[in-house]
Formats: structure tokens, sequence, C-alpha cells
């Protein structure tokens, strides 16, 4: 049923896609049925494992973690944290934008490479659009967050109030809102979509009473006629067509919130493209570093090839440059202005009291990267998990060096002044790590993280091949 | 494989699909009245008082002027609550043993103030200036209704900052001559007294520009 | 921070040890008494107005319960609840619900008192002013004048009579009193310890008392005093006359160790006369000034010559000018280095080329000698009669302060003390150590202490009666000048707190008068018979007329300059000479519970809450000590272990601690903070003291400075020029740039109407502070404690930026006020996501607290980083005292919302109203006359540096400072377009040190 309404893997993409060298996307000998039992079994019949238990655990309790901090937050106010005046912003916004930098790889592999026809993503979208939405869940936590008055946070929204007033749609921060928002509803909507086929699978697959029903209202009767798949499939398509700009738009604006301002190392037109680069850079490795322990603890070596961890790396590799390539437009922009605070913050970066962070990062958004270019690395899983978390870490330096170390030597030095982190910020932030993982423990446990239905859509592929 | 769900369902989830949609709009809609209800503006709500004074009585009936009690209405940004002494100064005479008015006495005798409950009462952070209202000729009755009717005073206006700024934004329909900013009744127009000198804008006295009002909605108008 | 008044709960809260002194058993035991508990829980209010960690436990609940419900939504589904409003009974004469009444006082100073004009609203006193009438003020004040509002509201003021620390009542007290006297029929025994008083009154009685109890003694002491000022007087000048300046007459003018612009009773005069003579509205030649100091002070900021001379090079200076000068008597010190002789050389000729119109003054602290040098000086410049001028002191006859707490300490010893009242004074503290005083003052049969609080001497004394704060009080007192002027009360006493004239009345009238009534028979035979008429006028006025007294011209003794031992500089060079000097905010520590000036950066080292070790660039350097390094100071056997500061531009060789900490029982505020400087002081009372000893321990303790960069780095920041240079090309004084508008993007709003800016000029500004804390007071700008500054999240409207120029032995300090630069193209308003910051149409940029939720977008996009937010909630908004001093014009902001300057907008709005109400018949535009509408910091300013004003009007001060050629915009190449503007800062060097 599923080659009538096979709706992308034209035969000439299917053979300018295998005929690339490589090793396959699908270990050969796989069979609908394979594929089906292999993926659905996590699910459904090997139960749950002693490593998840003690994952779970662990995240649970980073939760909480997180639960006294923003309690104790809205309780005492923003001065439990290390922000002052210079330094208005910190690791809140900091986490913010790193967090929506991770959340970008979901909707890039699903959308953008389905819009392109990449037939290699499909092992791997399922569980990154789910990285993608519970990132940007965390991101969305914090522009809440660093709020001086979260209780009125919903003055940021247009709605008819008795002040008549509205919110000040000059402010990147609306923006933001605007954005932040539409990129969740979308990435959640393509995720569930995409997901219905395969509810539907489990639901007819589980033993359990409850999961069927439970699987059965989230398949929303889903039977698989070919009117079924006529809809699903332009129905996904519409929504890759729409979450597509949405990559490139929310970063843009996440850019916008810094490039908008005059501060010295904000104030910079190359913020936007740069960000998205950024993101996707950190968004890719983000989803090494699930991939490739999932990978191993569930035996996916079949569906999670060796070529997938190389085309990710190489994207990584791509993505990378163009950071790099900021970094270096940053530096000449600081010369080239010719503007005293410009040229202060470049030099201030590399030789200020918080140099060793810039260093750091250059270490590990620039030179670890080049590694990528040997392929024994790429293809070797272990190597290729230790660059993509240096990669994670790199990023978030970078969101540091850029909001801390512009802000808090800025225009007049009788202001100047050092912002240090208190236990209240890094407990938010493992808070929200913990977040991250308690819900991805979640998904890996509750619903496929390989997408059945278009791996079988792959089995067919390579069976073709062989047959051709 | 027996069915799970009764074919009810395929109905059942249709509706619930569009339902959302309507049940938040409805909430949304809820909300929207409540902060307009008098619930929450306590507009037309009676508020007891610890003497009945009735402005029905002394401001209708008798004729009263506003300022024979409310001083300080032209010269400060408080109207002013009268003192004591100010009832004193008729009840001394007039109704002078009538129980009604015996907290108004004790109050003479202990010199402890009369607790009064506030009917227009602005948040803290808004600073309203009657002084410049009166004398820009926006009557009484713009804002406190008749209160020539009122038996115990009640709100007659929101007092959300939209309606402040409606006013701030088109006064003219709220502009009274001197004469008749203390009236409770409406004013017959053009009035003799300023026609002379008067702008006619639309056959109305246009008191703005006669008063030259430039009433502002900067923030710091009433913020600061 | 525990607070040594507060009930044994209390005192465990603020985790004070189980063994308690005597004076706490008494309190244990009566806490079991109920209605006593219950009147210490409404006496003292639990809440210190400084954040600290204990606050934060007692506040979590109710916060949590607030926040839930906020996140719940709730706060918004319920209407307001109904407010009670409480009408006057009997509504008091010429008072307008709603509308501020002013009233001329005086706030005393043992140094001389300062008119001042307090604004009451509804009864409570919330701001004062100067009193433009009132010689020492001329409309301005001082920092300690403006914060003396919170003194009168501060919650750990004592307040009720008390014996051993428990509640009693006057009754009780007189019956001791009396007692004691009657014993004592002479007054054998009986001895008074004051600070020197200014008040006429406080004189008669003490005439009075003496004349009754001819044995009684009466001690004037004060820690800070003119002890030595006086001696030299009488030595130089045969008399004991004090020195009125006239600095608008002086050309030249050498400050020797003489801060003659912030600190002394005629300060704020002094700054005013001599400002006048500088900036863009100078009348007359620029004057110039040069300062010989040992620590950096704003007198020496302000000085166009500025050289560093440790304390014992002093005289050797004085004697050489004096020499050159041709002072007879006097052989010129040995020479020293290169640029001493041409410095030295250079003063004197100038001053000799400015005979009659030049001032040497010296510091007040100085020795005798170089005092009585001075004086020979500036006679034999011809200086006495025309720039200054002696009368009688203010402070009546004033006595060697020190011999009279000798005196009185050995009196004590001798067990010969029946009688002990200690009026206003705290010598258990601030007594040299060696004088032993608190074990002395346990000798006393009877000890009475008087004062605003139960201070470390209070608790040494059996009895305590509570002062009461000058604005409670009726009283009289002299300025610097012996103008007199009435001290009125604008409020009832707040607590049981009496007045000195009521506490000795009952010691001398049979019946006890109250204070009105013995200030009014002070001056009855004064005013003689239009006695009302004079009586209404002063009170009006807030100044006595003509009751100054008349100028002496003593003559000059021929041993004023010779017979004088030349003192020796200390040979040891790793010793130090270590200089005591009163603190520049707290002063000698009886304003040390003062949070506003806790808080308020000191001028030259912007340190707050604190005192430190200062110390030259070069000393620290060779001592491998920097700044917050913990250093152990060692002097006169006694020794403590402090943060040290490096201060540049203090002279080497010397350090400064500066008095007025370590207060071990100020109050909550004050007490613990620092170290105690007083235990340093020799017992001669004198204020230097020999031979330190300074090392490093290896700790650090990080010091709460607002502001820990002070060079300007070349930016467009600060512009400084000399005279000479401006008069040759007007133009050249700032960069080309400057002078071209850039062009912007944005639209031109036009401004029709008003347009509110301000232009500060650099070349008045003296950085005295008195801004920063009229900013504080009008609009209720809370205290943020230590540990917030530290994180640099303190809360003024407007600082006081330092910058430092040249080398870091010898810089030149450049004071910038700095304070919300109203841009009329503001980043900060673009970035609000709720329009919480906006434009109004007469140019503010405005900020709406009540809008405001707290992204903190605007502060990151402020340029000048003027923003303030409440990370935490700063106000206290529970102590109830507290409420009383709030300004109600201007809104209490409470947690999570930004906050700044807004021009003092509450005062723009009631101008704007009343010029509308008057101008409503005519219908023509309001007008709001030039000069009549003052910001708090400009109203305040001794040198009238901040102008504000409309600059549409072409007539108004502030657009022909904006006209000037010297006007120029902060940072202005952003394109902000600054509506506060600054004018470059024009020095006076000489050509020939140049």
């Amino acid at each position: 049923m599923a080659i009538s309404v096979k709706p992308i893997a034209e035969p000439p993409a299917a053979a300018e896609l295998h005929g690339s060298p490589g090793s396959p996307v699908l270990a050969p000998g796989h069979t609908f049925t394979s594929v089906t039992d292999q993926i659905s079994a996590i699910v459904l019949t090997r139960g749950t494992t002693r490593g998840w238990w003690v994952g779970f655990g662990i995240s649970l309790f980073f939760v909480n973690v997180l639960m006294v901090c923003v309690t104790y937050l809205i309780a005492t106010g923003i001065g439990i944290w290390g922000n002052n005046i210079p330094v208005g912003w910190g690791l809140d916004i900091l986490n913010f934008v790193w967090w929506i930098g991770i959340g970008h790889a979901g909707t890039l592999i699903s959308a953008v490479l389905l819009l392109f026809n990449q037939s290699w993503r499909t092992s791997i979208n399922r569980f990154a659009e789910a990285m993608t939405l519970f990132a940007v869940a965390c991101a969305g936590l914090y522009p809440l967050l660093h709020l001086g008055r979260i209780w009125v946070f919903y003055w940021l929204l247009p709605y008819p109030n008795t002040m008549g007033l509205w919110p000040q749609f000059r402010s990147a921060l609306v923006w933001d809102v605007f954005a932040v928002s539409t990129y969740l509803t979308v990435s959640l909507l393509f995720w569930y979509v995409g997901l219905i086929p395969d509810l539907a699978t489990l639901r007819d697959r589980t033993q359990s009473r409850v999961g069927r029903v439970v699987y059965g209202i989230l398949a929303m009767g889903w039977r698989g006629s070919a009117r079924h798949w006529l809809r699903f499939d332009a129905a996904y398509l519409l929504l890759a067509g729409i979450a597509a700009p949405l990559v490139v738009s929310v970063h843009t604006v996440v850019g916008f919130d810094f490039a908008t301002s005059i501060v010295p190392g904000w104030h910079n037109t190359i913020f936007p493209p740069y960000f998205v680069a950024g993101a996707i850079y950190s968004g890719f490795a983000m989803v090494l570093t699930l991939a490739i322990p999932l990978r191993a603890a569930y035996g996916l070596q079949d569906f999670i090839t060796e070529r997938h961890l190389e085309n990710m790396a190489k994207v990584m590799l791509a993505t990378g440059l163009m950071v790099a390539y900021g970094y270096v437009m940053e530096v000449f922009f600081g010369w080239y202005s010719a503007n005293t605070f410009e040229q202060y913050v470049v030099e201030n970066r590399a030789i200020g009291p918080y140099a060793p962070a810039y260093w750091a990062l250059i270490l590990c958004n620039v030179l670890v990267p080049q590694l990528l270019w040997i392929r024994r690395i790429r293809i070797n899983p272990i190597s290729l998990w230790v660059i993509a978390i240096v990669a994670n870490i790199g990023m978030w330096l970078e969101r540091f060096v850029i909001i801390v170390t512009s802000l808090h030597r800025d225009y007049l030095p009788s202001s100047w002044a050092m912002y240090y982190p208190t236990v209240w910020d890094w407990g938010t932030f493992v808070g929200s790590l913990g977040l991250f993982f308690f819900l991805l423990f979640l998904f890996i446990r509750f619903l496929p993280m390989i997408s059945i239905f278009e791996m079988r859509e792959l089995v067919h592929r390579t069976e073709e091949e062989h047959d051709g | 494989m027996p069915q799970i769900f009764h074919p009810s369902m395929n109905t059942i989830s249709r509706a619930s699909i569009f339902g959302a949609v309507f049940i938040l709009a409805g909430v949304g809609w809820l909300l929207w009245l409540l902060y307009r209800s008098s619930y929450y503006t306590q507009v037309g709500v009676v508020r007891p008082q610890p003497v009945e004074f009735s402005h029905e009585h002394h401001v209708g009936g008798l004729g009263i002027d506003c300022r024979y009690c409310h001083t300080s209405v032209e010269s400060s940004s408080f109207a002013g609550i009268p003192p004591t002494q100010i009832c004193m100064q008729c009840h001394s005479q007039i109704w002078a043993d009538s129980p009604k008015l015996e907290a108004v006495r004790a109050s003479f005798r202990t010199g402890q103030s009369i607790p009064w409950t506030r009917v227009h009462d602005l948040p803290d952070y808004v600073y309203f200036d009657h002084s410049i209202h009166i004398s820009k000729g926006v009557g009484c009755i713009a804002c406190h209704g008749r209160v020539d009717n009122m038996p115990l005073m009640w709100r007659v206006e929101t007092l959300h900052m939209q309606w402040c700024v409606d006013c701030h934004r088109d006064p003219a329909p709220h502009l009274r001559p001197r004469d008749m900013v203390f009236s409770m009744s409406d004013w017959p127009e053009p009035t003799p007294t300023v026609a002379s000198s008067a702008k006619i804008a639309n056959g109305k006295l246009d008191l703005v520009k006669i008063r030259n009002i430039a009433s502002g909605t900067n923030c710091s108008v009433c913020h600061r | 921070m525990s607070c040594p008044n507060k009930s044994p709960t209390l005192v465990q809260l603020a985790g004070a040890p189980r063994e308690l002194p005597q004076f706490w058993r008494s309190l244990e035991e009566l806490a079991g008494d109920p209605d006593f508990a219950a009147r210490l829980a409404q006496e003292f209010p639990r809440h210190a107005s400084v954040w600290d960690e204990s606050v934060a436990d007692r506040r979590r609940f109710l916060q949590l319960m607030g926040a839930s419900l906020a996140l719940a939504g709730a706060q918004g589904c319920s209407s307001p609840p109904p407010e009670a409003i409480m009408p006057y009974v009997r509504q008091p004469e010429g008072m307008t619900p709603g509308v501020p009444l002013h009233f001329a006082t005086a706030m005393p100073r043992s140094d001389g008192a300062i008119g001042v004009v307090a604004t009451s609203h509804m009864g409570r006193p919330t701001k004062v002013e100067g009193n433009s009438l009132h010689p020492a003020s001329l409309g301005a004040t001082d920092a300690m004048a403006q914060a003396s509002v919170l003194t009168l509201y501060d919650p750990d003021r004592s307040q009720t009579v008390a014996r051993l620390g428990v509640i009693a009542t006057w009754g009780d007290l007189l019956g001791a009193i009396r007692g004691a006297l009657a014993s004592a029929p002479k007054g054998t025994g009986v001895h008074i310890l004051s600070p020197p008083s200014t008040s006429p009154t406080l004189a008669r009685q003490r005439a009075a008392l003496i004349a009754k109890y001819p044995q009684a003694k009466w001690h004037s002491y004060e820690p800070a005093g003119r002890d030595a000022a006086r001696s030299a007087a009488i030595a130089a000048l045969g008399e004991d006359v004090q020195p009125v300046y006239r600095f608008e007459a002086a050309d030249v003018v050498l400050a020797i160790d003489a801060d003659f612009l912030c600190a002394g009773g005629g300060a704020v005069r002094y700054a005013h006369d001599f400002m006048s003579r500088r900036g863009v509205e100078s009348e007359g030649a620029p004057n110039r000034l040069y300062a010989i100091e040992s620590a950096y002070t704003p007198t020496g900021a302000a000085a166009d010559h500025r050289l560093r001379l440790r304390p014992s090079g002093m005289e050797a200076f004085a004697r050489s000018l004096a020499s050159r000068i041709g002072v007879p008597g006097v052989d010129e010190a040995t020479p020293t280095d290169g640029a001493y002789a041409k410095w030295l050389s250079a003063v004197a000729s100038d001053l000799q080329a400015h005979r009659g119109r030049s001032i040497v003054v010296p510091g007040s602290h100085l020795p005798a000698s170089v005092q009585s040098l001075v004086h020979a000086i500036n006679d034999a410049l011809g200086n006495v009669g025309q720039t200054v001028t002696f009368i009688a002191p203010p402070a009546g006859e004033t006595v060697d302060g020190a011999s009279a707490l000798r005196e009185l300490t050995d009196a004590l010893n001798a067990d010969a003390v029946n009688l002990l009242l200690i009026l206003d004074a705290n010598p258990v503290y601030d007594a040299p150590v060696a004088l032993q005083f608190g074990t002395a003052l346990r000798q006393a049969r009877l000890a009475v202490h008087y004062g605003l609080y139960q201070d470390e001497t209070a608790e040494l004394c059996p009895w305590h009666i509570p002062a009461t704060h000058y604005l409670e009080s009726w009283s009289d007192a002299r300025a610097y000048d012996g103008t007199a002027a009435i001290v009125q009360p604008l409020i009832a006493p707040l607590y049981e707190g009496k007045t000195v004239h009521e506490v000795l009345s009952a010691l001398i009238d049979p019946a006890p008068m109250s204070s009105y009534d013995l200030v009014r028979a002070t001056w009855q035979e004064a005013f003689g018979d239009d006695f009302d008429m004079r009586w209404h006028a002063a009170l009006r006025d807030g100044v006595i007329a003509d009751s100054q007294p008349a100028t002496i011209t003593p003559t000059l003794q021929p041993s004023a300059a010779s017979g004088l031992a030349p003192s020796e500089a200390d040979a040891n060079s790793d010793t130090f000479e270590l200089i005591l000097a009163p603190d520049p905010s707290i002063g000698d520590g009886r304003c040390a519970n003062n949070g506003w000036l806790q808080e308020l950066p000191k001028p030259l080292t912007k340190l707050t809450w604190e005192n430190a070790v200062l110390m030259a660039p070069a000393d620290a350097q060779r001592l491998g000590i920097e700044t917050d390094d913990v250093v152990r100071l060692e002097c006169n056997g006694q020794s403590v272990t402090a943060p040290a500061c490096i201060m540049p531009g203090h002279a080497e060789g010397c350090v400064t601690c500066y008095l007025g900490y370590g207060r071990t029982r100020a109050g909550r505020i004050g007490t613990g903070l620092g170290f105690n400087a007083y235990m340093f002081r020799p017992a001669n009372g004198g204020y230097v003291a020999r031979g330190a000893k300074i090392a490093k321990t290896g700790k650090r303790s990080e010091l709460a400075r607002t502001q820990k960069h002070h060079e300007f780095e070349g930016r467009n920041i600060i512009h400084q020029a000399t005279v000479a240079q401006f008069a040759a090309d007007p133009q050249s004084v700032l960069p080309a740039a400057a002078h071209h508008p850039l062009p912007s993007l944005l639209p031109d709003v036009p401004y029709d109407g008003f347009a509110w800016g301000m232009a500060i000029d650099l070349s008045k500004c003296m950085g005295c502070n008195a801004c920063v804390i009229a900013c504080q007071a009008e609009n209720n700008i809370p205290i943020v404690g230590k540990e917030q500054v530290v994180l640099s999240r303190e809360m003024h409207w407007l600082r006081l930026d330092l910058y430092y120029a040249g080398r870091p032995e010898d810089p030149e300090a450049i004071h910038q006020p700095m304070l919300c630069q109203h841009c009329e193209k503001a980043p900060c308003e673009v970035v609000c996501p709720v329009a919480a910051t906006t434009h109004s149409d007469e140019g503010l940029n405005e900020m709406t607290y009540n809008r405001c939720i707290g992204t903190r977008y605007c502060s990151n996009n402020c340029p000048y980083k003027v923003r303030r937010f409440n990370f935490l909630q700063y106000t206290d908004e529970e102590t109830p005292v507290l409420k009383l001093l709030r300004n109600p014009e201007v809104t209490v902001r409470s947690r999570g919302v930004m906050e700044k300057c807004t021009y003092c907008v509450q005062r723009i709005n009631h101008a704007r109203i009343d010029a509308k109400k008057s101008a409503v018949e005519s219908g023509a535009p309001p007008v709001i006359a030039d000069g009549s509408l003052e910001t708090a910091c400009q109203q305040a300013c001794p040198s009238e540096a901040i102008v504000f004003g409309d600059v549409n009007d072409p007539k108004s001060r502030v657009a022909k400072l904006k006209a000037d050629p010297r006007n120029y915009g902060v940072l202005s190449e952003l394109g902000t377009q600054p509506r506060t503007s600054y004018l470059v800062r024009l020095r006076n060097p000489n050509p020939a040190l140049g």
C-alpha cells in the first residue's frame, strides 16, 4: 500500500541517492515486518530497561531542582541571580538562545531535508523533531523567568485590555514572542502529524487495553486507507513547507534581539545569518549527542547507519565553518568600523577578564570541528560523539561571550562591572537540562523514536535497488 | 480484533477538535466580560457608609454646592472629604439630635474621624488632579454622574485607563462653561455668557480652543 | 546587624550571643510582662531597610503566596478591596488637603547651622531644601541636611526615657536628678558634657545653670572639633575669633589641607561663592585655586594646581611660604626637591600679585602652629578685612575639647562626679582610647545620657533621655557667620523626646518651661517692643534680621609666626603617618545609622558602607598591596585589620582612615560597619598619629565601591580645557565633531510648547554629593545594602562619576553628575516590549513603573547605564514609620521594575498645572517662569552647576548654556541627542607651573 502513495522517492532520486558512495541508509536484508517489529518492540514488548529507569530518575531529580529554583526566583526576585547593572541579561537569556539554537535541527531535518528529498533523514527525523520540541519548551521557559514581574507576562501579547494599550511592536522581544510561539506550534503539529501512522501501528500491535485506547485516540482513527495517505502526504508536505522558513525566521528574530540594540558587540548586521548557522550547528551537534547513545542502547545500528552519522557530521562541519566565518567577521567589523567601542569589545573579548571563555569558544567551535574533515573521525561514533558534545559546549560559550562580554564593559567605563552567575543561575540551567531529558526519556519509552512508516518506504526502495 | 472505539467516536472526535477552538474563545470572552463587569469595576454598586449621607437630599433636594463640602476641589489634586466640622455647621442646629447623625456628633466629640468608604478609588500609581479638570471645565457629572440622584454613592464609570484616555484624546464632549461645571443638569448651548468670544465648531462652543486645552496623553501626565 | 534594643525573641532572630550583659537580663525579665512585650513590638518595627538573608527568609512565605496567586491570574480577578478615607474632624487653618506646606527652619550644627525650608505633606516633613534667605544656604544644601529627614523617621531612634535600658518615665528621671542636685546645693560634682552649640538659648541656659550652681562644670567637647583653630587664633591674634571668608572676592585661593568646599559649617556658602567665579555663568575673572593636601578631597579636585604632601610637611610649607610672603621672623624651612620649590615660588608670587584679593585657608584640624602661620600670611597679604574677616565664634566661647574631656575624666576617676549629664555626645565611642573614658564613666554617681539614639555612651549610663530631632524641636542656632535663625518644629515629637532646652530647664527653672517659651524668652529682649512682628518675620524668613555679630579686626601678635618649633617629619620611611579625618558621608559617626549617607559613595573613592585604609599607589605598590587586600594597621599600640583602598593622588608616606565607623550600638544600619579609627587618636586629641605600621594579611575583602574604573579611555565623556585656550579660540575646546550634530535616520519630532532640558557645568561641580541625596529624598529611592552594592545594584538615579586623568600618583580628578540624559532618540524606548518607557511631547523620557514587566532590555540598551532595576524588594514597605518619609507625589516602586531619573516630573506636572490654571481664562499658552521650576538636584546644588529649564525659551538659563561653545553631549556620536548636556571643564592653571 505504501507504494501506491509514495510521494517523494522518485526512482531517479533514489538512484542518485544510492549511486553515491558511502554505506546505505538502511542495512540490507530488512523486510517491512522486521523494521516494524524492531522499532515498535522498543515501545511495546521490550519493556523498561534498568538503564531507562536510572536516566529517567536522574532527569526527574533535576526537574525538581528546576522547580525549587523557579519557586525561589518568583518568591524573591531576579536578585537571586548574578544579573546586575550593566549586565542586565546573564544566564537567563543565554540559555534561552542556546536552547532555541538546539531546537533547530529537528525542523531542519524533517522539513527542509524532506523538501530536498534527502531520504537519509527518515530514520533520524522523528526524535530530532521530538528533541526540537523539548528544546523549544526549555527555551520558552527563560523569556518568562527572566521577567522582573512574571505575573504580568501577558502584557507581551496583543489582546483587548482595559488600559487601551498594545505591546510595543518595535521591540524585538515582541517579535520573539510571536516567532517562538509560532515555531513551537508548527513543529508540534508537524511532529504529531508525522506520528499518526505509527501511532496507528502501535495501536494495532499493542497488547494492553489501555495502550490501545490511548494510542487509538492519538491515532485519530487512522486506517491507512488510500484517502488517508493522500490527505496525510498533502498535510505533511504543507506543514513541511510552512515549517521550512521558520527554521530561518526564529533564530533570525533571536538574532535581532541583539542586532537591533546599540550595545557594542551586539549592534552587528551579521547576527541573523550567523545565529541561524550557529543554531543548525548546535542542533545537529545535539542530535548526534543523543542519536549515538540511543543507537547503541537500542541496537538501531541498522537504521541509524554510518551514513547518517557522516551526513550529520558534514552538516556540522559546514555550519561550523559558517560560524567561524562569523567570528572572523566580528573581529573584522570591530577593526574596520574604526569605532572605539566596537574595537574595545573585540580587544576585551580577546584579552579582557572573560578571555578564557572566548578562547575556549574558539577551540570548541572553530578548531575542534576541523577534525571532521577526516572521514575516519566522521564515521567513528565515539569521536563524533565527543566532538558533538564539544560543539554544544562551544555554542553555550559563544552566547556567554556575546551577552556578557558585550554588556559588562559597554560605553561608560564608570559603570563597568563583572558578572558572576550564582548557584541559582546554574540550578535553573541544569534544571532545564533535566526537563529536556525527562521529556526525552518519556518519548523514547512511549513513542517510536524512528518513523516506522517512512522506514518501510526505505525498505521498499532498497528492495527496488536489489531487484534492479 | 475487537473494536476499541464505538463508531460514535468519529463524531465525538470531530466535535472535540472544533469544540476546542470555541472553548478557548469562550474563556477569553468570559475574562473580557469579567474585567468589565460591575463585579470588578464596582460600577453601580452602592458602597455602605458609616453615616447614611445622601447626596440626593443634600445636592438634589437642598441644592448645596459641591464646593461647600468638597472645599479643595478647585485648588488641589484632592477634592477634599468634608471634616466633621462642616457637617456640624448645619447639624448642630438641624436634626441636632437625630439618631442617624450620632456617628457625626460622636466624631465631633471624640475627635475621631468618620471612616468613610472610598467610592472613587484610583490605584496609588495614578495621579489625578481635580483642580485642573475643574478649571478646564470638565463637569463633576462627567466622572461622578448624577450624584443628585444618589442616596448613597456609587460609581458610574469604570475608571479604567481606557476610559480616562478616551476623554483625554477627545475632551470636547465633556467640557462645560465655567458656570455649569458644578451643575448636575445638562447645559443648553451656546450659552450667551461665552458666546461672544466663543469660537463655534460644528454649531457647538469649541471650548477646547477657547481654553487652549491640550489634555496630554503622555504617560507622565498620570504616572510618575 | 543585631539592633541593641529589641525584644528577646528578636535578639535571638538577630543571632545575639547567648550570655547577654546585665542590660539584656533586665529586658529578658521584663519580657514576661505582656503589655511591655506588646509595647516593644509596636515600638521596634521588625524590619531593617537593608536587604539581608534573614529578611528574605521571613518574607518568603508571604511572597510565595503572592506569587502563586499572581501566577494563578487571581490578582486580576477580584476587585480591589474598599479603602477607608479619614477626613479631619477640625481641619487645620491654612491647610489644603493634598497641597504641601513649607516652613523655614534651621538645621543646627556645632560648626554653624544651615537654614532650610522643610516641606510638609499633611503634617509629615518629607524633604528639606535650602533657604535662599539664609546666608549659610542661599537656597542650597549639603548631603547631610538632605539626609536629615531620614534620621527623623529612623526606626532605631530611642523612643522613651530609659533606666538601665528599661522603659522609665520622665517623672522618675526628674526625681533622680533632683535628688542628686539636692545633695549638691552649690552644684559641686555636677558635670555637663555637650558639644559646642551655637544656640543662644542654650548659651543663656548654660549661664543660668552656672549662676544657680556655681560649682557645676560645663565641658564642651566635639570629636572632630576646632580646638587647634581656636588655640591658633588665640596665639596669633590674641583672642578667640573665627574667620569668615569671602571667596567671591578672591582671585587666588590657597587651601592648606582644607576641604573648605565640602566640610565645615560654611561649606555650602563657600562653595557657592567660590564657584560663582567659575564656569559659563561666572561673574568676573576666573579665580585660581591651589590646594596642598594629603588625601584627595573635593577641594583638591576643584583645584587648578594640587600638591600632595604628608601632614608633617604642611608646616614646613606654610613656614617657607610665610617667609616668601615676607612674614617677619620666619625663616624658610629646609629647601626640598625642584618641583616642590617651583610650586612654592609660583604660589608665593601669585599670592603676592593678588594682595588683598587672595585667601589662604588652613584646615581647622591642622596643628595650631600651621594655622597661626596662615593667620600671619593672610595678614601680610593684606587679606584681613578684605577677603578674610573675623567674628566672635558663633558657638560662644569655644574651649579646647580634648582638655575639657580630660578634666571630666579626671573628675570621674577622682570619684568627684555626683551628676553627669551627657548632652548629645558619645565620648565612649569617640574619645581617645588612652582616656579610658568608658571605665571612668562608671564612677559617676548618677550619669544621664541625652541623645537621639541609645548609643555606646547610653549603654554605660544608667539613665537615658531621648532627644528630639531638629524637625521636632523649638530652638535657635547661629550660622557660620553668626547669623541667627529660629529652629521651629514641623511635627510634634514622634516619640517621648525632649529638647535639650527642656532638659536643662528641668535643672534650672523651678517650673520647667516648654522649649517654645524658652526660645521666645531668649529673643524677648533682643526684639524688644515689636517682638511679635519680628518673631513672626524670623519664623517666616528662617533668618533673624541683622542678628549677625559685628566683625572684629584683631591685631596680629608679633609672636604669631615665630617661636614655633618646626615639627619633624617621620624619618623612618617604613612607618606611616596616620591621618584621621571625619568621614565625607557620615561625618564623625553621628549619622552612622542613616542608610542614605551610608550608601552615599564617598567623593574620591566611591566607597560605601565602610571605611578603609586609604593609601597612595606608590606605597601600596611598595608593600604589594592592592585594593580589597585586608591589611593590619598598627599604631599607638592599637591595631586593626581592614581592607585597603588605593586612592590615586594620596600623598606618599601617610595613610588616611575615615572616622565615624566601627559603631557598636548605632542601630540596625550603622552597627558593625567598618572599624573605629578613633582608637588611633593621640591622647592630645590631634588628628595625625605617627609611626603607623601596615602589613598585608593575605586575606581579601571586597569593598563596596560603586565605580571601579576611573579612566575615560579617551571616549567622548569628559572634555577639559584651560581658560587661556578658551579665550584664544572658543571652538577649540571641543573636538570638531562635537560642533556638527549627526544626521539621524529617525524622523525629527517637533517640540512646541515646553521642551525640558538640563545643562551641567563641569567647571562648577566639585562632587559634594548633595544632589545625590536630594534626588534620593525627592524620589523615594531605596537603599540596597552593602552586599547589593558589591553586586553593583545600587539604585541612585543620579550618580557622580569620578574619572582620573594623568599619572596615578598625581592625577586630576573630574566629577561628572550622570543621570538620565533624556535622549530625544532614546535607545531604551524602542526596545521595551510593553511601552513602559516612552517619550513625552515635552521631550521627557518617561518611565511608567506600573507598566514595566522587567525585561531589563532598556538598561542593556542604555549607553549611559543610568537605569536602575529593583532586583529584589528594596523598598522597605513594612516598617511603619518609614512610610511617613515617602514623597506622596512619587510612586513607590516594588520588586521587578526598572526606574530612573524623571527630571522630577512630579514637579514639572505641578508647575504645568498651576500655569494652565492661571492661563485658562485668557486661553493663552501656559507660562512657567524660568527658575520657578527646579529639579531636586538643581535645587540642592551649592555651586549651581546643574541648570534645568525650557530649552525652547531662548531667554532661559539652560538655553543660554546650551548655546555656549563649551556645551557638548556625552557620547553624542551615538545619535541619542541627549537633552542633558555638559559644559567643558575649564581650568585656570598658572602659566608659571604650566
